[in-house]
Protein backbone atom coordinates (compact mmCIF):
# COMPACT_ATOMS: atom_id res chain seq x y z
CA UNK A 1 0.00 0.00 0.00
CA UNK A 2 2.56 2.31 0.59
CA UNK A 3 4.65 1.43 -2.49
CA UNK A 4 1.53 2.36 -4.52
CA UNK A 5 1.02 5.90 -2.34
CA UNK A 6 4.56 7.26 -3.04
CA UNK A 7 4.53 5.96 -6.83
CA UNK A 8 1.80 8.25 -7.24
CA UNK A 9 2.56 11.71 -5.47
CA UNK A 10 3.65 14.65 -7.29
CA UNK A 11 7.49 14.14 -7.39
CA UNK A 12 7.13 9.86 -8.72
CA UNK A 13 5.88 12.34 -11.56
CA UNK A 14 8.36 14.64 -11.69
CA UNK A 15 10.74 11.94 -11.87
CA UNK A 16 9.22 9.64 -14.60
CA UNK A 17 8.72 13.07 -16.22
CA UNK A 18 12.53 13.88 -16.75
CA UNK A 19 13.08 11.68 -19.64
CA UNK A 20 10.26 12.50 -21.63
CA UNK A 21 10.96 16.18 -20.94
CA UNK A 22 15.02 15.71 -22.35
CA UNK A 23 13.36 13.78 -25.28
CA UNK A 24 11.40 16.76 -25.97
CA UNK A 25 14.53 19.41 -25.70
CA UNK A 26 15.66 18.04 -29.49
CA UNK A 27 12.26 17.89 -30.53
CA UNK A 28 11.30 21.20 -29.64
CA UNK A 29 14.29 22.58 -30.48
CA UNK A 30 14.16 21.63 -33.95
CA UNK A 31 10.54 23.64 -33.95
CA UNK A 32 12.47 26.37 -32.88
CA UNK A 33 14.65 26.41 -35.81
CA UNK A 34 11.85 25.43 -38.13
CA UNK A 35 9.78 28.30 -37.08
CA UNK A 36 11.99 30.67 -37.13
CA UNK A 37 13.54 29.62 -40.35
CA UNK A 38 9.61 29.88 -41.80
CA UNK A 39 9.12 33.57 -41.18
CA UNK A 40 7.80 33.30 -37.07
CA UNK A 41 9.38 35.59 -34.18
CA UNK A 42 11.25 33.51 -31.31
CA UNK A 43 8.08 34.89 -29.31
CA UNK A 44 5.30 33.47 -31.67
CA UNK A 45 7.21 30.27 -31.81
CA UNK A 46 7.21 30.05 -28.15
CA UNK A 47 3.74 30.97 -27.68
CA UNK A 48 3.53 28.07 -30.33
CA UNK A 49 4.69 25.45 -28.37
CA UNK A 50 2.88 26.59 -24.71
CA UNK A 51 -0.77 26.76 -25.72
CA UNK A 52 0.07 23.78 -28.29
CA UNK A 53 1.82 21.02 -26.71
CA UNK A 54 1.86 18.97 -29.59
CA UNK A 55 5.17 17.69 -32.13
CA UNK A 56 2.94 17.30 -35.16
CA UNK A 57 0.24 19.28 -34.86
CA UNK A 58 2.79 22.26 -34.32
CA UNK A 59 5.25 21.61 -37.23
CA UNK A 60 2.09 20.95 -39.52
CA UNK A 61 1.06 24.48 -37.70
CA UNK A 62 3.43 26.66 -39.20
CA UNK A 63 3.77 24.97 -42.55
CA UNK A 64 -0.05 25.99 -42.91
CA UNK A 65 0.67 29.59 -41.26
CA UNK A 66 4.04 30.12 -44.12
CA UNK A 67 1.43 28.63 -46.90
CA UNK A 68 -1.40 31.51 -45.77
CA UNK A 69 -3.81 28.50 -45.26
CA UNK A 70 -7.30 29.20 -44.48
CA UNK A 71 -8.43 28.90 -40.81
CA UNK A 72 -11.04 26.03 -41.89
CA UNK A 73 -8.03 24.19 -43.32
CA UNK A 74 -6.02 24.79 -40.11
CA UNK A 75 -8.97 23.84 -37.60
CA UNK A 76 -9.59 20.31 -39.77
CA UNK A 77 -5.95 20.06 -40.02
CA UNK A 78 -5.20 19.90 -36.60
CA UNK A 79 -8.24 18.23 -35.61
CA UNK A 80 -7.33 14.78 -38.06
CA UNK A 81 -3.30 15.27 -36.93
CA UNK A 82 -4.32 15.39 -32.55
CA UNK A 83 -7.17 12.96 -33.00
CA UNK A 84 -5.26 10.34 -31.60
CA UNK A 85 -5.17 12.36 -28.27
CA UNK A 86 -9.04 12.17 -28.17
CA UNK A 87 -8.09 7.63 -27.82
CA UNK A 88 -5.37 8.31 -25.21
CA UNK A 89 -7.66 11.06 -23.26
CA UNK A 90 -10.49 8.50 -23.28
CA UNK A 91 -8.36 5.22 -22.42
CA UNK A 92 -7.14 7.49 -19.40
CA UNK A 93 -10.70 8.05 -18.24
CA UNK A 94 -10.20 4.26 -17.33
CA UNK A 95 -7.02 5.11 -14.92
CA UNK A 96 -7.39 8.15 -13.03
CA UNK A 97 -8.30 7.85 -8.97
CA UNK A 98 -11.30 9.31 -7.57
CA UNK A 99 -9.14 13.39 -7.15
CA UNK A 100 -9.84 13.54 -10.63
CA UNK A 101 -12.80 15.69 -10.34
CA UNK A 102 -14.05 17.91 -13.69
CA UNK A 103 -11.67 21.24 -12.82
CA UNK A 104 -8.58 18.59 -13.04
CA UNK A 105 -9.76 16.91 -15.86
CA UNK A 106 -9.85 20.14 -17.55
CA UNK A 107 -6.32 21.60 -16.59
CA UNK A 108 -4.45 18.20 -16.83
CA UNK A 109 -6.18 17.15 -20.53
CA UNK A 110 -4.17 20.03 -21.93
CA UNK A 111 -0.85 18.14 -20.96
CA UNK A 112 -1.69 14.56 -22.52
CA UNK A 113 0.85 13.88 -25.21
CA UNK A 114 2.08 10.69 -26.74
CA UNK A 115 4.88 10.41 -24.35
CA UNK A 116 3.18 11.13 -21.14
CA UNK A 117 -0.16 9.00 -22.20
CA UNK A 118 2.22 6.12 -22.64
CA UNK A 119 3.86 6.38 -19.38
CA UNK A 120 0.47 6.89 -17.27
CA UNK A 121 -0.88 4.41 -18.76
CA UNK A 122 1.86 1.73 -18.05
CA UNK A 123 1.52 2.37 -14.07
CA UNK A 124 -0.03 -0.81 -12.07
CA UNK A 125 -2.27 1.52 -10.11
CA UNK A 126 -4.49 4.51 -11.26
CA UNK A 127 -3.51 7.50 -11.40
CA UNK A 128 -3.83 10.73 -8.90
CA UNK A 129 -4.16 13.91 -9.81
CA UNK A 130 -1.02 14.76 -8.02
CA UNK A 131 0.90 12.23 -10.32
CA UNK A 132 -0.06 13.60 -13.42
CA UNK A 133 0.69 16.97 -12.31
CA UNK A 134 4.35 16.07 -11.55
CA UNK A 135 4.23 14.22 -15.09
CA UNK A 136 3.51 16.72 -17.02
CA UNK A 137 5.45 19.65 -15.58
CA UNK A 138 8.87 18.72 -16.79
CA UNK A 139 7.71 17.55 -20.36
CA UNK A 140 5.81 21.03 -20.72
CA UNK A 141 8.96 22.87 -19.35
CA UNK A 142 11.50 20.94 -21.55
CA UNK A 143 9.19 21.90 -24.58
CA UNK A 144 9.28 25.43 -24.09
CA UNK A 145 12.65 25.96 -23.34
CA UNK A 146 13.79 23.24 -26.71
CA UNK A 147 11.37 25.80 -28.59
CA UNK A 148 13.52 29.15 -27.16
CA UNK A 149 16.61 27.79 -27.57
CA UNK A 150 16.15 26.41 -31.22
CA UNK A 151 14.38 29.83 -32.59
CA UNK A 152 17.23 31.77 -30.98
CA UNK A 153 20.19 29.20 -32.48
CA UNK A 154 18.19 29.37 -35.86
CA UNK A 155 18.27 33.13 -36.19
CA UNK A 156 21.74 32.86 -35.57
CA UNK A 157 23.12 29.87 -37.31
CA UNK A 158 24.33 29.82 -40.58
CA UNK A 159 22.70 28.42 -43.59
CA UNK A 160 24.26 25.36 -44.63
CA UNK A 161 23.83 23.91 -40.81
CA UNK A 162 19.90 25.27 -40.60
CA UNK A 163 19.25 23.56 -43.86
CA UNK A 164 20.60 20.25 -42.19
CA UNK A 165 18.65 20.84 -39.60
CA UNK A 166 15.25 21.18 -41.19
CA UNK A 167 15.25 17.53 -41.98
CA UNK A 168 15.70 16.55 -38.45
CA UNK A 169 11.65 16.44 -37.92
CA UNK A 170 11.17 14.20 -40.51
CA UNK A 171 14.34 12.05 -39.77
CA UNK A 172 12.74 11.67 -36.39
CA UNK A 173 8.94 10.58 -38.06
CA UNK A 174 10.70 7.86 -39.45
CA UNK A 175 12.46 6.91 -36.54
CA UNK A 176 8.65 7.02 -35.12
CA UNK A 177 7.13 4.78 -38.09
CA UNK A 178 9.71 2.54 -38.72
CA UNK A 179 9.92 0.68 -35.87
CA UNK A 180 6.57 -0.34 -35.44
CA UNK A 181 5.86 -0.75 -39.50
CA UNK A 182 9.00 -3.33 -39.32
CA UNK A 183 7.08 -5.54 -36.33
CA UNK A 184 3.34 -5.18 -37.90
CA UNK A 185 2.30 -5.58 -41.32
CA UNK A 186 -0.86 -3.85 -41.08
CA UNK A 187 1.07 -0.92 -40.38
CA UNK A 188 3.45 -0.53 -43.07
CA UNK A 189 0.64 -1.26 -44.85
CA UNK A 190 -1.35 2.18 -44.35
CA UNK A 191 1.66 4.39 -43.46
CA UNK A 192 2.99 3.14 -47.32
CA UNK A 193 -0.64 3.77 -48.92
CA UNK A 194 -0.65 7.13 -46.88
CA UNK A 195 2.49 7.92 -48.34
CA UNK A 196 1.93 7.00 -52.18
CA UNK A 197 -1.66 8.84 -51.77
CA UNK A 198 0.34 11.98 -50.33
CA UNK A 199 3.09 11.46 -53.73
CA UNK A 200 0.05 10.80 -56.13
CA UNK A 201 -1.58 14.58 -54.38
CA UNK A 202 1.87 15.85 -54.98
CA UNK A 203 2.85 15.23 -58.42
CA UNK A 204 -0.20 14.65 -60.16
CA UNK A 205 -1.96 17.83 -62.39
CA UNK A 206 -4.55 19.58 -60.75
CA UNK A 207 -4.38 17.60 -57.73
CA UNK A 208 -1.37 18.88 -57.03
CA UNK A 209 -3.24 22.44 -56.39
CA UNK A 210 -4.95 20.54 -53.01
CA UNK A 211 -3.21 22.55 -50.22
CA UNK A 212 -1.20 20.93 -47.51
CA UNK A 213 -3.74 20.74 -45.10
CA UNK A 214 -6.27 18.32 -47.09
CA UNK A 215 -3.38 16.29 -48.51
CA UNK A 216 -2.91 15.59 -44.87
CA UNK A 217 -6.48 15.32 -43.93
CA UNK A 218 -7.34 13.18 -47.33
CA UNK A 219 -4.40 10.69 -46.61
CA UNK A 220 -4.72 9.94 -43.11
CA UNK A 221 -8.20 9.02 -43.50
CA UNK A 222 -8.16 7.38 -46.40
CA UNK A 223 -5.31 5.36 -45.18
CA UNK A 224 -6.81 5.01 -41.70
CA UNK A 225 -10.29 4.03 -43.02
CA UNK A 226 -8.08 1.38 -44.99
CA UNK A 227 -6.41 -0.03 -41.76
CA UNK A 228 -9.72 -0.07 -39.66
CA UNK A 229 -11.74 -1.76 -41.99
CA UNK A 230 -9.03 -4.63 -43.75
CA UNK A 231 -6.94 -4.97 -40.84
CA UNK A 232 -9.60 -4.34 -37.29
CA UNK A 233 -6.78 -4.24 -34.53
CA UNK A 234 -7.80 -6.29 -30.62
CA UNK A 235 -6.14 -3.76 -28.81
CA UNK A 236 -6.10 -1.11 -30.28
CA UNK A 237 -6.01 1.64 -27.21
CA UNK A 238 -2.12 2.00 -27.41
CA UNK B 1 -4.49 37.49 -38.63
CA UNK B 2 -1.16 34.66 -37.05
CA UNK B 3 -3.25 35.27 -33.74
CA UNK B 4 -6.40 33.61 -34.79
CA UNK B 5 -4.18 30.98 -36.63
CA UNK B 6 -2.12 29.96 -33.20
CA UNK B 7 -5.68 30.41 -31.30
CA UNK B 8 -6.94 28.02 -33.85
CA UNK B 9 -4.39 25.56 -33.39
CA UNK B 10 -4.30 25.76 -29.45
CA UNK B 11 -8.08 25.66 -29.28
CA UNK B 12 -8.52 22.68 -31.54
CA UNK B 13 -5.84 20.87 -29.79
CA UNK B 14 -6.95 21.27 -26.07
CA UNK B 15 -10.36 20.60 -27.47
CA UNK B 16 -9.41 16.78 -28.94
CA UNK B 17 -7.56 16.32 -26.08
CA UNK B 18 -9.90 17.66 -23.37
CA UNK B 19 -13.73 16.55 -24.73
CA UNK B 20 -13.46 13.18 -24.36
CA UNK B 21 -11.78 13.31 -20.61
CA UNK B 22 -14.70 15.61 -19.75
CA UNK B 23 -17.30 13.75 -20.72
CA UNK B 24 -16.63 10.12 -20.97
CA UNK B 25 -16.60 7.38 -18.61
CA UNK B 26 -16.71 4.12 -20.96
CA UNK B 27 -14.70 3.06 -22.93
CA UNK B 28 -15.39 2.75 -27.11
CA UNK B 29 -16.79 -0.30 -28.29
CA UNK B 30 -16.65 0.51 -31.91
CA UNK B 31 -13.60 -1.57 -32.88
CA UNK B 32 -13.43 0.61 -36.28
CA UNK B 33 -13.12 3.54 -34.23
CA UNK B 34 -10.51 2.24 -32.24
CA UNK B 35 -9.18 0.87 -34.95
CA UNK B 36 -9.00 3.45 -37.40
CA UNK B 37 -7.28 5.68 -33.99
CA UNK B 38 -4.80 3.87 -33.95
CA UNK B 39 -3.66 3.88 -37.39
CA UNK B 40 -4.18 7.74 -37.72
CA UNK B 41 -0.38 8.58 -36.65
CA UNK B 42 1.47 6.73 -38.82
CA UNK B 43 -0.86 7.51 -42.04
CA UNK B 44 -0.56 11.19 -40.70
CA UNK B 45 3.67 10.57 -40.00
CA UNK B 46 3.92 8.92 -43.68
CA UNK B 47 2.10 12.03 -45.11
CA UNK B 48 3.87 14.56 -43.83
CA UNK B 49 7.30 13.37 -44.11
CA UNK B 50 6.80 12.26 -48.02
CA UNK B 51 7.56 14.21 -50.65
CA UNK B 52 8.38 16.74 -48.43
CA UNK B 53 11.47 15.27 -46.91
CA UNK B 54 13.08 15.64 -50.25
CA UNK B 55 12.29 19.70 -50.72
CA UNK B 56 13.68 19.99 -46.81
CA UNK B 57 17.34 20.71 -47.75
CA UNK B 58 18.45 23.09 -50.21
CA UNK B 59 19.71 19.94 -52.76
CA UNK B 60 17.70 16.93 -53.53
CA UNK B 61 20.82 14.85 -53.46
CA UNK B 62 21.41 15.77 -49.95
CA UNK B 63 17.91 15.28 -48.89
CA UNK B 64 18.31 11.63 -50.50
CA UNK B 65 21.16 11.24 -48.89
CA UNK B 66 19.55 12.54 -45.42
CA UNK B 67 16.68 10.24 -46.00
CA UNK B 68 18.57 7.06 -47.15
CA UNK B 69 20.27 7.27 -43.44
CA UNK B 70 17.42 8.04 -41.18
CA UNK B 71 15.31 5.12 -42.77
CA UNK B 72 18.56 2.91 -42.42
CA UNK B 73 19.27 3.75 -38.74
CA UNK B 74 15.18 3.80 -38.08
CA UNK B 75 15.05 0.26 -39.38
CA UNK B 76 17.93 -0.52 -36.62
CA UNK B 77 15.59 1.20 -33.95
CA UNK B 78 18.17 3.00 -33.03
CA UNK B 79 17.02 6.39 -30.15
CA UNK B 80 14.88 9.21 -32.47
CA UNK B 81 17.97 11.79 -31.57
CA UNK B 82 20.03 9.60 -33.30
CA UNK B 83 18.20 9.29 -36.12
CA UNK B 84 17.36 13.04 -36.68
CA UNK B 85 21.32 14.15 -36.15
CA UNK B 86 22.60 11.64 -38.30
CA UNK B 87 20.11 12.49 -40.84
CA UNK B 88 21.23 16.33 -40.47
CA UNK B 89 24.79 15.17 -40.12
CA UNK B 90 24.30 13.49 -43.86
CA UNK B 91 22.88 16.27 -45.38
CA UNK B 92 25.56 18.76 -43.97
CA UNK B 93 28.52 16.30 -45.34
CA UNK B 94 26.83 15.85 -48.85
CA UNK B 95 26.40 19.66 -48.88
CA UNK B 96 29.94 20.31 -48.17
CA UNK B 97 30.91 17.78 -50.67
CA UNK B 98 28.66 18.92 -53.21
CA UNK B 99 29.43 22.54 -52.79
CA UNK B 100 33.40 21.28 -53.35
CA UNK B 101 32.95 19.78 -56.15
CA UNK B 102 31.16 22.71 -57.73
CA UNK B 103 28.18 20.70 -58.74
CA UNK B 104 25.57 22.39 -56.44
Amino acid sequence: METAKSSNNFFAGIKDGIPIGLGYLSVSFTFGIMAVNSGLSVWIAVLISMTNLTSAGQFAGIGLISAGASYIEMALAQFVINLRYSLMSLSLTQKTDNSFNILQRLILSFGITDEVFAVASGKAHDISTKYMYGLITVPYLGWAAGTLFGAIAGSILPDSVSSAMNIAIYGMFLAIIIPPAKKARPVLWVTILSVVISLLLHYTPYLNKLSEGFVIIICALTASGFGALFFPVKEAAK
Amino acid sequence: MIMIHILIMAGITYLVRMLPMAIFKKKIESNFIKSFLYYVPFAVLGSMTFPAIFTSTSSLYSAIAGTAVAILLAFKEKSLLTVALSSCFAVYITEWILKSIDLF
